[in-house]
């Protein structure tokens, strides 16, 4: 066995173990935790894997994002003391007891793993997959990194599609505020001690992480990177400058806050219609494809910033204490 | 194609393959919901990872990058569900008391006796 193949095994074999404890862990918190080191793990599987654009997004959305928005949701349930529940009791109506149904349970887990298993290993020979079709095609858009080619040149009707699905997943989760809360301003009032951790890093990563973002978008037409990950690592810096308490988050009946949700989803539309009048809907001339996939990808970035920062965020809430601080 | 390139994929596909598995045994057996929204996620990243390790078949040619594309959209739209999900745990535990679907309360205790 070749070190590569041996680090390659043991990576898939600490993934499934951070999978399980993240799955059956014995608390929340501690699930949450191994879902969080799980998705770093997954971010080097997608390096071993060659695809650097993927696993900069896993690192920056399934690790950081994702564990932001688990543990905020945790401590809003632990407020409202909805906490954790052993496994579900022996139902004296059910003749099964728990535990069988939970053994059946994994024997059909296991006996899906194992078709799946099955099918990969009786894949047809190695194809080449739309490798070659996209490497002739490439110089049309204009830009030399591919997975940015395929997302906003070939498959741009995905790309646009999926950024209004996040504006409207945004404003179904505002949509949940509780009655008499709303226009208030979203998230849980943080309270950061001065001169804390939390403040002191509110201070110093926004320059650093804002830097990052607008590497990302400018490289992500050469190299790896793009307005998705580049849009994470911004909104990051959102997110830590308002739970460091460095700035109370605009309300979102704020207007401009809206503009800026839409910005991204408005931009490529009006580019894909203009595009409709040359060729066809979402055809860019290939003259202009560079430009045009760049400022969409500027502008997206930023909605996608302002739109992931607000999810996470959350609906408006009452504020504690009524701002005991001030 | 050398023989480490086959193998290479191959380990993680059949990860990929495992993980969904493990994410499908945690959606069907655990209660509270917020465990079932992070079993939902592992199950997207199995399925990502099985999808992007058979656009690598081939270590010369390199990653695929369509399947690259697909699987950054995935993500997205994976944390976009991810929060409305977890908004609508919050507002249920605030409305109910607890973080479940009612057909997961307790069964109804001393119908035994």
């Amino acid at each position: 066995m070749s070190a590569a193949l041996f680090f390659d095994v043991a990576l898939c074999l600490l993934l499934l173990a951070v999978a399980l404890a993240a799955v059956v862990g014995r608390d929340i918190f501690g699930s949450i935790v191994f879902f969080i080191t799980y998705g770093i793990l997954v971010a080097i599987a997608w390096i071993r894997l060659e695809a650097v654009d993927v696993a900069l997004a896993e690192a920056a959305i399934g690790a950081g994002l994702t564990g932001a928005l688990l543990v905020g949701t945790w401590r809003r349930l632990r407020r409202g003391r909805a906490e954790d529940l052993p496994g579900r009791p022996d139902d004296p109506q059910d003749p099964l007891p728990a535990t069988l149904h939970r053994r059946c349970t994994g024997v059909l887990c296991l006996v899906l793993t194992g078709g799946l298993g099955w099918a990969i290993l009786n894949l047809p020979e190695a194809s080449t997959g739309l490798i070659p079709e996209v490497s002739a095609n490439l110089e049309t858009t204009g830009v030399s990194n591919a997975v940015t080619g395929v997302l906003l040149g070939f498959r741009a009707f995905d790309t646009l599609l999926e950024s209004i699905v996040i504006a409207v997943a945004l404003v179904a989760v505002w949509a949940l505020t509780a009655e008499g809360l709303w226009g208030a301003s979203p998230g849980l009032r943080q309270h950061a001690k001065r001169d804390g951790v939390l403040a002191t890093f509110g201070r110093i990563l926004p320059p650093i992480g804002l830097v990052i973002a607008v590497y990302l978008v400018w490289a992500g037409s050469t190299l790896p990177g793009g307005a998705f990950q580049a849009g994470t690592v911004a909104g990051a810096v959102l997110l830590l400058t308002a739970m460091a308490g460095h700035g109370e988050p605009p309300a979102v009946t704020d207007p401009r806050l809206r503009l800026a949700v839409v910005a991204g989803p408005l931009v490529f539309l009006a580019i894909g219609i203009t595009g409709a009048f040359f060729g066809s809907f979402l055809a860019l001339p290939p003259a202009w494809s560079k430009t045009l996939i760049t400022l969409i990808e500027v502008v997206l970035s930023g909605s996608i910033a302002v739109t992931l920062a607000y999810m996470v965020l959350g609906v408006p809430r009452e504020p504690e204490h009524r701002r005991s601080r001030s | 194609m050398s023989d480490a390139g086959v193998a290479h994929w191959l380990v993680y596909a059949l990860a990929g393959a495992g993980i969904i598995g493990v994410g499908l045994y945690g959606f069907l057996t655990r209660r509270h919901l917020l465990r079932r929204v992070i079993a939902f996620n592992v199950i997207g990243s199995g399925i990502f990872i099985l999808f992007g390790a058979t656009g690598y078949r081939d270590a010369d040619l390199g990653a695929d990058p369509v399947p690259q594309a697909l699987i950054i959209t995935g993500v997205v739209v994976a944390i976009s569900l991810t929060a409305l999900a977890a908004a609508l745990i919050a507002r249920q535990a605030e409305e109910a008391g607890a973080a479940l679907l009612p057909e997961d309360e307790e069964p109804p205790h001393g119908r035994k006796g």
